[in-house]
């Protein structure tokens, strides 16, 4: 088998300067932390512009269905920078995870995502693992309509439909229910970034889209964990340039700070790791696009590392900003924050490494 | 790079085989017609045992000739000729001294070793204060070097003394080629943790160095010196495409697959905690490399020996721990003197202790935070109060 190749294209690198240049142009720190005192405004504007203007809600959609047909590669990029910002937008829920349970759906759906007239949001807890089955606590009753709540959801407060997934005998079945036919309950989360909701399903309609959906779930969930990787890397990388930005002005016993040794060796110590991250993330990334025999494994070596990478990043954030990083005023809670939320979705790292394993024999 | 190249270096290699049999000719005859004939190090210029070929046609060309069973360069004894002294002589050395050197270097007829480091110019490696004085059509060399591997097997050295010791220390350093048989070298084992000696000290005592020995101009030593310590970092660091799950952490996953009753949860969890770092590093190396060949720069490179330390010695440490009461064991504290250097050699113990090295030898995993922090993040220098005062007024 020949090496992956690792390199950004030209293409990317466009896509990576357009989105950078919305962000920067929308997405300011202090919009963001608004979410944290309930102003979502900045919400639905940017995923407009994100979804629809620049079209990356269908970025994963194949062609035939109106979408870019474009790969993890892309999407991978997209998060990266969405990682730099802190984004609070529903790309990795709908965009990622939603367009990838629904690729053998039925109906119009998947067409809608991609053409960012909808968004959806899979009824599942941002927890939820690629590697055990997922909770099922919506039931179809006697009624033939939905009942039961999904706790811990992401994107569902951005969503238009609720992809549910429902026992249906021996399998799974995935239901799609509109946003009207259910209570979605905010959550205070901890990062509010990416605000969960408890979806309350009390006789809900519902459209059987896929009819045997564990395969598909699964799938869903483990590009969700891969491509994590890439936002985590993102993220990691804003925290390290930010301190060092820092550490280059803050002055002390009349220096500048970063002249410090001690600081000196923990960034470069950081820097090691931030570059060993992007590595990793765009690794799995490129495994998946390319459909390589190793892109589960590779999912599971990047999500194990970069979700430690990213809370350990935004640690040495708030620490080596000092007094300043503890406060609400500085963009580092945001990241921090996040950071800790994105260590637990799809499965935290000791989850990953368990389940890895068993994939390279080194059995408990 | 072109399917053209490879089907026309994969032809070479063939036409060769067809005109040397391995199983017939004798190894140095045919470790020689394969320098002559440019199949060496590929990426060399022709004439010099190359075809200035990509250097990533190389692996291919290796797997060839292993596969035909050809001999081998004793690659195990002279990592630092080929790793390190090979590549500075190419760059700096004139037609006469890559014509002379190069050819037995790569043979493994003439094995090298590296004269840098002394007692008191570690880290501070331009604070060395070997000296050598010109005496006619040559130099006089006084001083004593340590830490170097391979010294008693050697047959030349690389060797960087002062020759001005009246201008500011990077500046009065001078790059020699030297003669380890010359009656003034005397080489004495330095025994290490490992109980063996892999390296030694050397003293030089009115070594005679020709002038035609110096590589690059006199006073230009710490330029030439730089070469090879970004060499040997590279050679260090990059991991040159080991495999997933091989080298260090191969052979630590290996002892927890042939020992299931050592098997503990806290164990299991450190030991693919660092599975994983061993495969992101891995996969660090590889878009390294990808990008080197691009000519983008890589960063990365530097902070690559950092990772392969730590990684080494946390695996190392871990195996011990793993072997329970068979951890307690040593193979030998023999003093020997072995002719290469072995990380993954031996039993858990020895790389136990040998890869405490990795993170000091070709330069301190602190003094390498400081290069990375200063050139690749652009921090403050650390305060380098005797860069511009002459060397003979420095305290020492």
């Amino acid at each position: 088998m020949s090496d992956l190749d690792l390199l950004f294209t030209d293409v990317e690198d466009d896509l990576r300067a357009s989105v950078r240049a919305l962000l920067t142009d929308r997405c300011d720190p202090a919009s963001v932390a608004a979410l944290y005192d309930g102003d979502r405004a900045v919400v639905a504007g940017l995923w407009k512009a994100l979804a629809a203007d620049l079209g990356l809600a269908g970025l994963l959609v194949p062609e035939e269905h109106g979408g870019a047909g474009a790969s993890a590669r892309e999407a991978g990029v997209v998060l990266e920078e969405l990682g730099r910002f802190a984004a609070p937008v529903p790309f990795l829920t709908s965009a990622v995870v939603a367009t990838v349970a629904l690729a053998d759906a039925v109906g119009p759906l998947l067409a809608e995502l991609a053409a960012g007239e909808k968004t959806a949001a899979l009824a599942v807890p941002l927890s939820a693992s690629p590697y055990t089955p997922v909770p099922l606590p919506v039931r179809r009753g006697p009624d033939g309509l939905l009942h039961g709540t999904a706790t811990s959801v992401a994107g569902a407060l951005e969503a238009d439909v609720l992809l549910v997934p429902v026992r249906d005998g021996a399998t799974v079945a995935l239901y799609a229910v509109g946003a009207d036919a259910v209570a979605r309950t905010p959550v205070v989360s901890l990062d509010m970034t990416r605000q969960l909701a408890d979806v309350v399903l009390d006789g809900a309609a519902g459209e059987v889209v896929v009819a045997d959906a564990e395969a598909a779930l699964r799938r869903a969930l483990l590009t969700g964990a891969a491509l994590l990787a890439s936002e985590q890397a993102g993220l990691a990388q804003w925290c390290l340039r930010a301190t060092i930005a820092y550490l280059k002005e803050r002055r002390q016993f009349g220096r500048v700070v970063g002249g410090f040794q001690a600081l000196k060796h923990r960034l470069a110590d950081l820097f090691t790791e931030v570059e060993s991250g992007g590595a990793a993330a765009r690794y799995a990334a490129v495994a998946l696009a390319e459909g390589a025999p190793d892109a589960e494994l590779a999912a599971a070596v990047a999500q194990s590392y970069c979700g430690e990478l990213a809370v350990h990043a935004a640690e040495e954030a708030v620490q080596l900003h000092g007094g300043i990083g503890m406060t609400w005023e500085h963009p580092a809670h945001l990241y921090l924050k996040r950071a800790k939320a994105d260590q637990i979705a799809f499965g935290t790292p000791g989850a990953h490494r368990a389940h890895l394993a068993g994939l390279v024999d080194l059995p408990t | 790079m072109s399917e053209t190249a490879r089907d026309d270096v994969r032809a070479r290699v063939t036409a060769f085989l067809a005109e040397h049999d391995p199983a017939t000719t004798e190894p140095l005859t045919f470790l020689r017609a394969r320098y002559d004939a440019g199949l060496a190090w590929v990426s060399y210029p022709e004439g010099h045992g190359g075809l200035g070929l990509p250097q990533e046609l190389q692996p291919e060309v290796d797997r060839l000739f292993a596969r035909a069973g050809a001999p081998g360069n004793n690659v195990r004894a002279n990592g630092i000729g080929l790793g390190m002294a090979a590549p500075t002589i190419l760059a700096f050395g004139t037609e006469e001294q890559k014509r002379r050197f190069l050819r037995p270097l790569w043979t493994g007829e003439e094995i090298w070793c590296q004269l840098f480091s002394e007692p008191g110019a570690g880290s501070d490696l331009a604070a060395i204060a070997t000296r050598a004085v010109r005496d006619g059509d040559g130099w006089v060399v006084n001083g004593q070097k340590v830490w170097t591997s391979g010294a008693h097997n050697s047959r030349w050295g690389i060797l960087v003394a002062r020759t001005n010791p009246d201008v500011p220390k990077h500046q009065g350093l001078t790059y020699f080629l030297c003669d380890m048989t010359d009656p003034g070298v005397e080489v004495r084992p330095l025994r290490q943790i490992t109980g063996e000696a892999e390296f030694n000290e050397v003293f030089l005592t009115d070594v005679r160095v020709p002038d035609a020995h110096r590589l690059g101009a006199e006073g230009e030593g710490w330029r030439v010196a730089n070469a090879t310590l970004n060499n040997e970092r590279v050679a260090i660091g990059s991991g040159g495409g080991v495999p997933r799950g091989g080298g260090m952490v191969g052979v630590v996953a290996d002892t927890w697959r042939a020992h299931p009753e050592r098997r503990t949860p806290e164990l299991h969890d450190r030991l693919l905690t660092l599975w994983v770092e061993a495969e992101v590093a891995r996969i660090t190396g590889l878009r390294l490399r990808q990008k080197l060949k691009q000519g983008q720069p890589g960063p990365e490179g530097s902070a690559m020996k950092l990772t392969f330390a730590r990684l080494n010695q946390r695996l190392s440490g871990l195996e011990v721990e793993l072997l329970g009461e068979d951890g307690l064991r040593y193979s030998d504290w023999t003093f020997v003197r072995p002719d290469g250097v072995e990380f993954t050699g031996r039993d858990a113990g020895y790389r136990y202790l040998r890869a405490k090295g990795n993170s000091i030898e070709g330069g301190t995993s602190e003094i390498l935070r400081n290069i990375v922090a200063e050139r690749v993040l652009g921090l403050p220098s650390e305060p380098r109060v005797d860069k511009d005062i002459p060397w003979k007024e420095l305290d020492k």
